[in-house]
């Protein structure tokens, strides 16, 4: 029997001062083994007091390895969950170690470790739930999407605008900063379906008094991996996001005590 | 309007209504709301247009519609029946993976617990 290999999780202080936020970078990684090490050497240089949990989403290659190596603690999913599962995982494990902060950052390299205290300093001091998104404005680095998906998002990024009586522009961003509240929140309510991880979220957060704001940030080119760009599958993209939408305004949001 | 149509809004009603409150409860996820969300959708269609069914149903050469129903309601229903054997294998699968990794951290875990783990 070998080592499991579990056992390279992130230092726990033991005392905390009440001043100084504990700060959990949350990384969902499925199949990333090429980007994820230097994402994660990357937020080390930035500030080394974070500390970094990748989530090994049932990957198939060597994306645990390379993020231990990297000096990340690791959980490994036994299958692959999808992005909200992943994040769900780093949620518990926040609220279970006491984490003030969790941060989601992608392991493709597409967000910028540089911009993560600028998310930071998005919250106030307001004991609701809170969220802040990086957000990619139009005209911002060299990101383009297609027509279909541009749409999808101004619709999105309406109607999600309204219910958070805040002007969002990009609630499908996977670059986000959340506060304890939501941690306890989503450590239980984390939406997991496809999409709705990020549209439904938002509007869990909303509606249950919490407060979402963003931040501009821009996104980079991925270092590996590359985004879905045929016609049809942008479509189809579409067709997914009114349908999560519409799903959202009809779903009571789960009962928060 | 005939008796039949009355019972046929009235089921599509309350076929619409109960569904849209199950996805409303979080009863059904996003996987299997779409197919009842359709499903409702096209029976209170043809409920309150029946004679776009009828017609559908002689242009295919069918003389009597009703029959049509009857037999493309358990198309749909063998169809769904497909794709519940599906996911149910696909959840028994998972439920073995979960097991299996059970077994593992436990065996892992008492190891740990008695300090020196007993291999070479």
């Amino acid at each position: 029997m070998t080592d499991s290999g579990a056992s390279s999780i992130p230092n726990e202080p033991d005392a905390v001062s009440a001043s100084k936020r504990r700060v959990l970078i949350v990384i969902p990684a499925w199949n990333e083994h090429e980007s994820v090490g230097s994402v994660i050497e990357e937020i080390r240089s930035v500030n080394p007091e974070w500390d970094l949990l990748v989530v090994d989403d049932g990957s198939t290659d060597s994306t645990a390895a390379a993020a231990r190596q990297a000096g990340a603690g690791v959980v490994s999913a036994p299958f692959n969950l999808g992005v909200g599962g992943a994040m769900r995982v780093g949620f518990r494990y926040a609220l279970n170690h006491g984490y003030d902060v969790v941060v989601q950052v992608d392991a493709d390299g597409q967000h910028n470790p540089a911009e993560i205290a600028s998310l930071l300093a998005g919250f106030d001091d307001s004991p609701v739930p809170q969220m802040v998104i990086g957000a990619r404005f139009a005209g911002s680095g060299d990101y383009d999407v297609q027509r279909a998906r541009r749409v999808a998002m101004r619709l999105l990024a309406a109607s999600l605008s309204r219910m958070a009586g805040e002007k969002l522009t990009d609630v499908t961003s996977g670059f986000r900063a959340h506060n304890r509240q939501a941690i306890a929140i989503f450590a239980r309510f984390y939406p997991t379906d496809y999409l709705a991880d990020t549209v439904e979220s938002l509007a869990i957060l909303a509606r249950s008094g919490g407060r979402v704001t963003q931040r501009p940030a821009v996104m980079r080119q991925r270092l590996a991996g590359r985004p879905s760009q045929s016609k049809w599958k942008a479509s189809v993209y579409l067709a997914r996001i009114v349908l999560v939408l519409g799903l959202t305004l009809i779903r009571r949001p789960p009962h928060v005590s | 309007m005939t008796g039949v149509h009355i019972i046929a809004l009235v089921s599509a009603l309350v076929t619409i209504t109960v569904i849209v409150e199950l996805i409303r409860r979080r009863y059904i996820h996003e996987r299997f709301a779409v197919i009842w969300l359709l499903v409702a959708l096209v029976i209170a269609f043809f409920a309150i247009f029946p004679t776009i069914f009828n017609s559908l149903a002689h242009s295919l050469g069918v003389k009597d519609p009703p029959s049509l129903l009857s037999v493309l309601g358990v198309l749909f229903l063998l169809l769904v029946c497909v794709r519940l054997s599906w996911e149910v294998g696909r959840l028994q699968e998972r439920t073995e993976v979960l097991a299996e990794e059970v077994a593992l951290l436990r065996k892992e875990f008492e190891d740990a617990a008695e300090g020196a783990p007993t291999r070479d």
